[in-house]
């Protein structure tokens, strides 16, 4: 089992004749991912890295049945892309475009309401589940099929767990990448939520950063809701406070926001929390032994 | 991206939002004739530099003569206004803004802000003006009063009841407020703002409301699509190394240790930063090179870390996905046959390519460290460094 996507999901990939989208669309499908169809408006018809080309979303859900989105739109139409799959029916979008301007993130938001829809990221890694389905640009081979889900704000964080994991033999079930943008889709909660119902699932390594207060809400979640054991690491203990911000702002977030603000909330609901992110496998292979 | 006061009143005075007037000057003389075109017998001569705290630091001075305005601007133009908000150094202080004294009765807060957890755009109004607002809240909370607004729905009248209660406002009052609170909501969404903010924002002794200060602070994401704003730019209130890692499309922040790190991704880079200090040694950059590093951002990466004098040792930390082991290897190596890097290098690799990037750098005949881990490269560095 897997939480979000699996060999079964097909793939539309929006703005996959872009330089990004191509060159990334061409290493999922390279990995297995079922990549069903393309999006870019005007070039319906055409067939790009033996896909063919819709000028909609909506076109390739009811031509295709595609199901999950991958979205590699340019930041300025990003937010349009966002809303134009949840509009066509697709149940997980994976927005990895880097920028969008956060206004646009809040009218996207109050517009996702309206659908039975996931959205992860933007500004993120994506999501794989070893094995059967890459949606996303983390290198795939660092991957291996196994017991331990992985939710990260970062990229390149995620990819230390993940091959940390795959080196003690852990391997990993699913991993999120929920993006390191302030507004942004599945939270920790969402992710925790999914892999405490996943029977494969054992144990949870939850990646988080300095910035908001995700994590706070995530220790109180992990307290009351989650069973299975969660280890846990914040990046930025050494970071400068308050470097664009402004004061205004850390106030409506009541103060919190701070790496040992969001380690002690973490410790206190029984979280395993490691200082050094060179010590989240083997952590993880402590709670679930060999 | 900040804007000056004097640049953020202009945008309110276009928006419909009351402002003081005055007029900006770059030299004692051209102060003290805005203040003569301004009339009256009470002036006020503010430093515009990109950071809070003005008044306790001495860059808000009162006039009551022409020649009172003309001193106060020429011991403020040319020098550096240090402020709790500025790094040590402070920040240099090309202009002042000239502004004619307003007769104040009450001092009120103001600020919008990207509210994350809330997802919404969220105003905040406290009766507690013109003090430090992280100190109201703390001491006072009852005295701060938000609304979030729906973006489809838009600002309502509740919210600006709500708000124009909590400060007291009078019935006429509360009239002005809501049409200043809709223009700045406007404002707020045409130009893109992460954050706004007036402290004090006044009821003058006529029962007028008046924007008395306003700061103002544009999304960097947005700044595509605002070409006005970006002219309003001003590069000397901001640090040169970071603007120069900017423009190269890489991600720099100067800190005050010795180690410097060059890392690709944000969270890693922070990571780095954090296990330096784990094992010892000061981080004295966050440095992200990004996703997508060429052998010349490499390049420009290391000038832009040896441009810092104190740093005795070097971190390249990269965890190839998207970018690959051997180019990253290329790039260090053309950099230190290049840049002449005189200290230290420690580089861990990890991901694609590893093993020919970890060959180029043992064949290439220069001095650089490779580690096998995390934790060996911080050893490693921490003790080059020492």
């Amino acid at each position: 089992m897997s939480i979000l996507v699996n060999k079964n999901s097909r793939i539309v990939c929006q703005g996959i004749t872009g330089r990004q989208g191509s060159f990334h669309a061409e290493q999922c499908i390279e990995y297995g991912t079922q990549i069903v169809a393309g999006v870019t408006p005007g070039r319906g018809g055409e067939k790009h890295l033996g896909v063919p080309i819709f000028n909609s979303t909506h076109t390739a859900v009811a031509e295709l049945g595609a199901d999950v989105s991958m979205i590699y739109v340019p930041a300025p139409f990003a937010a349009d892309a966002i809303l134009e799959a949840a509009d066509a029916g697709i149940k997980v979008i994976v927005c990895i475009t880097e920028g969008i301007p956060v206004l646009d993130m809040v009218r996207v938001k109050a517009g996702l309401a309206d659908y039975d829809c996931r959205l992860i990221g933007p500004n993120c890694p994506g999501i794989i589940t070893p094995g059967e389905a890459k949606i996303g640009i983390m290198p795939g081979f660092i991957h291996k099929p196994g017991r331990v889900g992985i939710i990260s704000r970062s990229g390149t964080l995620t990819y230390e767990a993940v091959y940390q994991t795959t080196n003690n033999g852990l391997g990993q079930t699913t991993c999120v990448g929920i993006g390191g943008d302030p507004i942004r889709g599945m939270n920790f909660i969402d992710c925790l939520e999914l892999f405490e119902r996943d029977d494969v699932t054992e144990g949870i390594i939850m990646v988080g950063e300095i910035g908001g207060s995700d994590e706070e809400a995530a220790a109180r979640y992990i307290k009351e809701h989650i069973s299975k054991p969660v280890v846990s690491y914040i990046a930025g203990v050494t970071a400068p406070p308050g470097k664009r911000m402004g004061h205004a702002g850390a106030i409506i977030s009541g103060g919190e926001g701070t790496a040992d603000a969001k380690f002690a909330a973490l410790e206190a609901a029984g979280v395993s929390t490691v200082r050094s992110p060179a010590e989240l496998g083997s952590a993880m292979l402590e709670q679930l032994g060999g | 991206m900040n804007l000056h006061e004097y640049q953020a009143k202009q945008l309110f005075a276009r928006f419909g939002i009351p402002v003081s007037t005055g007029e900006v000057a770059d030299s004692p003389k051209s102060a003290r004739s805005a203040a003569a075109t301004l009339g009256g017998d009470l002036w006020v001569v503010k430093a515009q530099v990109h950071a809070g705290g003005r008044g306790k630091a001495g860059g808000v001075k009162l006039a009551k003569s022409l020649d009172e305005v003309e001193a106060a601007a020429a011991a403020m133009l040319g020098q550096r206004l240090i402020t709790k908000q500025t790094v040590a150094e402070g920040l240099p202080i090309n202009q002042v803004f000239v502004e004619s004294g307003s007769n104040i009765e009450r001092e009120l807060y103001m600020s919008i802000v990207v509210d994350r957890a809330a997802e919404r755009i969220a105003f905040m109004v406290s009766e507690a003006g013109g003090m430090d607002i992280e100190e109201v809240a703390v001491a006072t909370p009852e005295k701060i009063f938000t609304v979030a607004v729906n973006p489809g729905a838009g600002l309502q009248p509740y919210q600006v009841r709500k708000m124009g209660f909590g400060l007291g406002l009078t019935a006429a009052q509360l009239k002005q407020f809501g049409v200043m609170c809709n223009n700045l909501y406007r404002l707020f969404c045409e130009c893109d703002l992460s954050m706004l903010e007036i402290n004090p924002l006044i009821v003058d002794t006529k029962g007028d409301l008046l924007a008395l200060d306003a700061k103002i602070n544009i999304e960097d994401n947005a700044l595509f699509r605002q070409p006005d704003l970006v002219s309003m730019r001003d590069l000397s209130q901001e640090d040169e190394k970071e603007s120069k890692a900017a423009a190269y499309d890489l991600n720099y922040v100067s800190l005050d240790g010795n180690i410097a790190c060059m890392v690709n991704g944000a969270g890693l880079a922070m990571a780095t930063m954090d296990l330096i200090q784990l094992h010892g040694g000061e981080p004295a950059n966050f440095l992200d090179v990004g996703g997508g590093a060429t052998p010349e951002r490499v390049s420009e990466a290391f000038k832009l870390i040896l441009s810092n004098t104190s740093v005795k040792a070097i971190l390249v930390n990269i965890f190839g996905g998207i970018v690959r082991c051997d180019l990253i290897a290329e790039g260090i190596i053309q950099a230190v046959r290049e840049v002449n890097v005189n200290v230290p290098v420690v580089a861990r690799l990890e991901g694609t390519n590893v093993k020919k990037g970890r060959e180029l750098l043992a064949n290439s005949g220069l001095d650089i460290l490779t580690a096998d881990n995390l934790t060996d490269a911080a050893t490693k560095v921490v003790a080059a460094a020492a």
